[in-house]
């Protein structure tokens, strides 16, 4: 059965996790907790989002790191761009996330050089759910990362995301979805605002507006911090590629709408 | 009891030169490669007429690669470049990977297999590595079948003509060329040993852009070569 395999070795294999392995399997993201240990405390990424919109997929994701009940930090980022068409929001344990995109990202891009090629987007989700599943003996002691994947499908033209379980299962959402400790409120949000076909600007509008509902309700969840300069991060990934959406729109978007919530109380009270 | 065959005693200054004249020969029949500075970055210009089969590419985020000689062999060469980069910038970080450590692999690798193999890899290789801002220059390395190792300023050639090309360029080449002269400088290089004119179905362009993000390797597709073939000329 394998003996096609052992004719070409490993030479034709495009995969840097399976170079890690054979080559430095120590620097392979494995996490050795010994079973029954007291879980670890570390910081937490909270809130990521990624919606559909007419040109592709927008992620989203809020600012703050929390650990226990302190803020671990109030400006890390949570969207990473994977290659020039998709991009990983990352929620659970930040320390491990943020491990598993840089792998990711490498990932894909080893795959493109040594094929000359990109991978399908689909190929691209179903390897972060097998880097998910690596990491599912840490997740047994609490260190759980649950990403989301969104990108751009240039065969199909059209964005799709897709957001997945802790052992690696991947599941494939028309709409939205968000993830993390705000992630519910995020999607209570998303629920009555998304539509079909939004403009860029609408879907601008209705993911800051999931990000403030969920760091209204969740106290994990960082929301804007207009003192120190703090908005939300937010990618756009359309056909042209990974697009970064500058502070000073996000911050005319959230101030429109905290303008609008303030006028609301005002007029209710 | 049979007596032991009695293996042939070749001197092994014989040796060295018998394999080294077997790759040259090999590599001259390839078609050659030349690499010029331009103020933007680093063009590379291969006579390829395959569009699949690639006599350049990337490495790594300022790194290319370029090859000469049998393609399976300067194949197996790239990969285990892309291998080597990617490893160390996980592992380390992007920055870390240097032009200079690869071209040294590739030295290392290739003296190896010329010295202790029957059949030397019948290869030249190019490692070059774009300079990320005005601290720093460009590093274009160029690596022989036997593992002898050269840096090259402002253009490079190897392959089959490799001589006659290198002093063409010395008499024309100008480090103020912009990328469109550059690219037109090389095309009349290659086409200097041949009594034909050489246009975009016969050549594979890229370059390592400094203007670029990130990752400074790209390609040239045929469509803005033939425009950039034409300009001016």
């Amino acid at each position: 059965m394998d003996e096609p395999l052992e004719l070409f070795g490993e030479f034709g294999n495009p995969s840097f996790l399976d170079l890690l392995r054979r080559q430095s399997p120590d620097l392979l993201p494995r996490l050795a907790v010994e079973p029954g240990s007291e879980p670890v405390r570390a910081p937490h990424g909270t809130t990521v989002l990624a919606l559909r919109y007419r040109d592709g997929v927008i992620m989203a994701g809020d600012r703050q790191a929390t650990e226990g009940f302190q803020v671990a930090s109030r400006r890390i980022e949570k969207i990473f761009k994977s290659d020039d068409l998709s991009g990983v929001g990352i929620a659970g344990v930040a320390g491990p996330a943020m491990e598993m995109a840089r792998l990711f990202q490498t990932e894909l891009e080893h795959y493109e050089k040594v094929e000359g090629d990109n991978l399908s987007l689909e190929g691209k989700a179903n390897k972060l759910s097998q880097m998910i599943r690596m990491n599912l003996p840490a997740a047994l002691q609490g260190l759980v990362v649950v990403p989301i994947f969104a990108g751009f499908d240039d065969k199909l033209g059209v964005g799709r995301l897709f957001k997945y379980d802790v052992t690696g299962g991947k599941y494939e959402d028309t709409d939205y979805w968000a993830q993390g400790s705000g992630g519910k409120d995020a999607r209570d949000s998303l629920k009555k605002r998304w539509k079909r076909d939004m403009s860029r600007e609408d879907a601008l509008r209705v993911a800051v507006e999931a990000l403030l509902d969920a760091s209204d309700e969740d106290v994990g969840t960082g929301g804007p911090d207009l003192i120190r300069g703090i908005f939300p991060t937010i990618k756009t990934i359309t056909r042209s590629g990974f697009g970064d959406v500058a502070d000073d729109e996000i911050r005319r978007v959230v101030e429109t709408l905290l303008g609008e919530r303030a006028r609301a109380e005002k007029a209710a009270g | 009891m049979s007596a032991m065959p009695l293996p042939y005693y070749v001197s092994p200054e014989q040796m060295m030169k018998d394999k080294a004249e077997y790759a040259r020969k090999g590599i001259s029949r390839g078609r050659s490669i030349v690499s010029l500075e331009y103020p933007d970055g680093i063009l590379l210009v291969a006579e390829n007429p395959s569009t699949l089969l690639h006599k350049i590419s990337e490495i790594y985020d300022r790194i290319a690669f370029a090859g000469v000689g049998k393609y399976n062999e300067f194949e197996n060469l790239r990969i285990a470049g892309v291998r080597h980069a990617d490893v160390k910038g996980y592992s380390y970080s992007r920055g870390d990977v240097t032009a200079k450590a690869l071209a040294n692999a590739y030295s290392q690798a290739l003296g190896n297999i010329f010295t202790q193999d029957i059949k030397p890899f019948e290869v030249e290789v190019l490692v070059a590595e774009v300079a990320d801002g005005n601290h720093s220059k460009n590093e274009i390395y160029h690596i022989l079948y036997d593992g002898t190792i050269e840096d090259e300023k402002n253009y490079a050639a190897m392959g089959g003509q490799a001589d006659e090309i290198r002093r063409f360029l010395k008499e024309n080449y100008r480090e103020t060329l912009a990328l469109e002269a550059a690219i037109q400088l090389g095309v009349r290089a290659l086409s200097v040993t041949q009594n034909k004119t050489l246009t975009e179905k016969d050549l594979e362009v890229a370059v390592l852009d400094r203007t670029k993000e990130r990752r400074k390797f790209r390609r040239i597709p045929p469509e803005a070569l033939a425009q950039l073939l034409r300009a001016g000329g």
